[in-house]
């Protein structure tokens, strides 16, 4: 049992740690934020050239070839600088997916594409109206010769406002859930963009008969987004963690610095014991982290683990959140100083793969199947 | 980074778990959880039993009958031992003063006292509260006076824990009201519990028990070589032992087991057409507690698996404070399944089970466990203090 980072993923850290730090502060990131992209070309490039973005993909795919723990490592630090790449949503995901299911030649054709940051994707999946986890979708596939075609509407797709090709899910027409490549610009494509509360950028997709490529072999795929969903639960708990960290600490320094009735606010019990109770929320939080990257990281794709260390997060985030504006006082509302937005991306975290009260409800559905919970049995 | 337990680990598992459950008798363990009450022969027996395989002290030196374990065996040890639902040997002896005075005692002090308390022999309890000194346990007024090879101690001790079968106490007195900082007069002494001048008063307590004593020393006379160590050094040991105790108390084993007795017994309550257990506002506090108590246990393996080279981790304070909350939570869920059956307490031949009687009584003894060993609030102080430097 070894909870520690080894010397190359302290190396990852550190390099990334230090890119970010070069690339933002409050006002560049606000600054980038207010962009139509609202994210940094350039910034991009670094993280290609870093080899950031090919990270998790095979060697052969022209990736990395790392693992789960160097994907946390890179959450962490892009939460700790709240940096808006579509690192998660416009690589990450559609890329597993790729790897995951596509062909050779769609692995061939999209990965080293996605890992050299000239192409963008996005995975096109939740519908209106819907909680997390998805039963079935209501996006149909239809066969015509030898092609196919896609029908339904999608919302919201993270970073679907940048994407080149998306990655739809839809039931076959045999039933099970399939996945299709489909151009972004195509005919039969109506993609609507905005942005989100906490700066980043998505888009709704309304596809009417679009042309579409089945990715991989075909047939029913659900173990497949299970899968991207239990490793992208875990990579958004790991940017939380970053976030709640930043968030405690900005506040910490706000208590040591501001004086109100002549001295800091430090010496007001009050507010120290509720910084104690962030810290103690957060390194619960970051245990349960951990647990969920160390488990994929040994080779379990446990949707349970996940859905408990998203709850874990969630719970954390809500209370360090509300924390961290309320006891910076006034100026933690204002859009320049930094608190609020982290504050607004752990909000739009925790309603992203499921709330805490969704992970709850799957959660509590399973209690009466054992008689505890133990972390190895 | 891994999450496994390497082969031996997982071997001295199954080594552990084999002894608790089958040395120990299912009675015994029975009463231990919960299902009926510990009495002072059980506990002596308990911890006789773990000093006989040489399991009692393991984390004491090993020439006094430690062992020279990794601190995840040492983890397993307890998590086990708590899983089995086997009395926790005496903390007083094994986690307190045991370590101090092999720490700290001299040749004949060892000599004397260990075997004798890592077999429970003796009987311990903690001298150190005073009605005056609470949390702010330094200002403690007990003096013991010097008087040729003794020394004269006078004051009162309270919320002294089981001092009612205890046969020594280890106090924290004052042997130099003059010194400049109040921690640095205080001295640790050993005193026989029989020596004339001493008089335990039990304190009955909100759940009907007697758990606690107020300890009065009237002109007790203790003879010099009890001291531990040296005099006016005792603020030192003191802190050496509460930092063992503190980290001895997150029990989330102990919390589990709970839990999972207030799931089994769920599914005997009706609630409507089905059981408590399948009500959804019932499972969903249920599977936040349980989510609650995977998260204390993965930060408690993280800070075994970080503690390798012995130092104590100022996130003893948050196992503590959490510790405690869950060991709360976990006797509230309890006490709540048992719902009108735990109203009646102490009676036989009705229906209502008696653990069920016995939940209330231990929710408001549970009440004790964010007070004790510094409270939930102390443990906040020394967060924000040495942690995050506010």
């Amino acid at each position: 049992m070894n909870f520690e980072l080894d010397d190359e993923q302290t190396m990852l850290r550190d390099t990334t740690r230090e890119l970010l730090n070069r690339s933002y502060d409050a006002e560049k990131r606000n600054a980038t934020s207010a962009t139509d992209e609202g994210w940094n070309a350039s910034v991009w490039k670094q993280f290609a050239e870093l080899g950031l973005l090919g990270l998790p993909f095979a060697e052969a795919d022209g990736g990395m070839g790392a693992g789960p723990v160097e994907t946390m490592v890179v959450m962490t630090e892009l939460g700790r600088a709240l940096a808006p790449e579509p690192y998660l949503g416009g690589v990450l995901i559609p890329g597993g997916l790729i790897a995951a299911v596509g062909s050779a030649d769609q692995r061939a054709r999209l990965l080293p594409a996605l890992s050299d940051g000239t192409t963008l994707s996005a995975f096109a999946h939740t519908e209106p109206g819907t909680r997390w986890p998805v039963a079935t979708v209501t996006t149909n596939a239809s066969q015509e010769g030898s092609g196919w075609t896609i029908t339904g509407v999608k919302n919201p797709v993270l970073q679907g406002d940048s994407a080149h090709v998306v990655i739809v899910s839809a039931t076959l027409p045999g039933g099970g859930t399939g996945l299709f490549l489909v151009d972004a610009e195509g005919s039969g494509v109506t993609r609507s963009t905005y942005a989100t509360h906490d700066g980043r950028r998505g888009a709704q997709f309304t596809f009417t008969d679009a042309a579409a490529e089945q990715l991989g072999e075909g047939g029913d795929v659900t173990e497949a987004i299970v899968e991207a969903e239990v490793r992208a639960q875990a990579a958004l708990c790991a940017e939380a963690i970053g976030i709640m960290t930043e968030a405690l600490r900005l506040t910490t320094e706000y208590l040591k610095q501001r004086k109100q009735f002549g001295v800091p606010l430090a010496k007001f019990q009050t507010l120290t014991h509720r910084a104690a109770d962030m810290y103690v929320a957060l390194e619960l939080a970051s245990s349960m982290s951990l647990y969920a990257t160390m488990a994929i990281a040994d080779g379990v794709i446990d949707p349970t683990i996940a859905s408990r260390a998203k709850l874990s997060v969630g719970r954390a985030a809500h209370q360090i959140g509300q924390e961290a504006i309320q006891m910076h006082g006034g100026i933690g509302m204002t859009a320049e100083y930094p608190v609020g937005h982290y504050v607004s991306r752990l909000v739009a975290i925790e309603h992203t793969l499921g709330a805490s009260d969704d992970h709850l409800r799957v959660l509590a559905a399973g209690v009466s199947n054992y008689s505890m919970v133990n972390v190895t049995e | 980074m891994n999450l496994e337990l390497t082969t031996e680990e997982v071997a001295f598992r199954e080594e552990m778990r084999k002894f608790f459950t089958t040395e120990f008798s299912p009675e015994l363990r029975a009463r231990a959880a919960g299902f009926g009450k510990l009495t002072r022969e059980d506990i002596v027996a308990g911890q006789q039993i773990l000093n006989a395989h040489g399991l009692a002290v393991p984390h004491w030196p090993v020439e006094w009958g430690g062992k020279d374990w990794t601190p995840v065996q040492r983890h397993i040890y307890s998590e086990e031992m708590q899983l089995a639902s086997v009395p926790n040997p005496l903390p007083f002896n094994v986690s307190m003063v045991g370590p101090v005075i092999a720490a700290f005692g001299s040749q004949e002090q060892k000599e004397k006292f260990l075997p004798a308390t890592a077999n429970a022999d003796i009987w311990w309890c903690q001298g150190f509260s005073e009605p005056e000194a609470g949390s702010d346990l330094a200002s403690l007024k007990t003096a013991a006076v010097r008087d040729g090879a003794d020394y004269i101690v006078n004051g009162q001790k309270t919320w002294t824990t089981l001092a009612q079968h205890a046969e020594w106490i280890f106090c924290l007195v004052r042997t130099d009201a003059s010194a400049q900082k109040r921690q640095a007069g205080i001295s640790f002494l050993l005193i026989d519990l029989a020596t004339p001048g001493i008089t335990v008063r039990p304190i009955k307590l909100i759940d009907g028990s007697v758990e606690v004593n107020e300890v009065f020393f009237d002109n007790v006379r203790v003879p010099a070589e009890n001291l531990v160590g040296e005099e006016n050094k005792g603020w030192d040991y003191a802190k050496f032992l509460l930092g063992n105790e503190r980290t001895g108390v997150t029990r989330v084993g102990f919390s589990k087991t709970l839990v999972a007795t207030a799931k089994e017994k769920a599914r005997e309550v009706r609630v409507g057409t089905g059981t408590l257990l399948d009500d959804p506002l019932f499972a969903a506090r249920l599977a936040e507690l349980e989510n609650d108590l995977l998260a204390l246990d993965l930060t408690q393996l993280r800070v075994v698996a970080s503690s390798a080279d012995g130092k104590p981790n100022p996130a003893s304070s948050l196992l503590k404070l959490r510790g405690s909350e869950l060991q709360q939570a976990a006797t509230e869920l309890l006490m709540d399944v048992a719902g009108p059956d735990s109203l009646p307490v102490n009676t036989v031949e009705i229906d209502s089970p008696e653990w069920a009687q016995q939940a209330a009584p231990r929710y408001l003894n549970y009440r004790k466990v964010s007070i004790y060993s510094g409270s939930s609030e102390v443990q906040r102080s020394i967060i924000a203090s040495s942690i995050l430097g506010l």
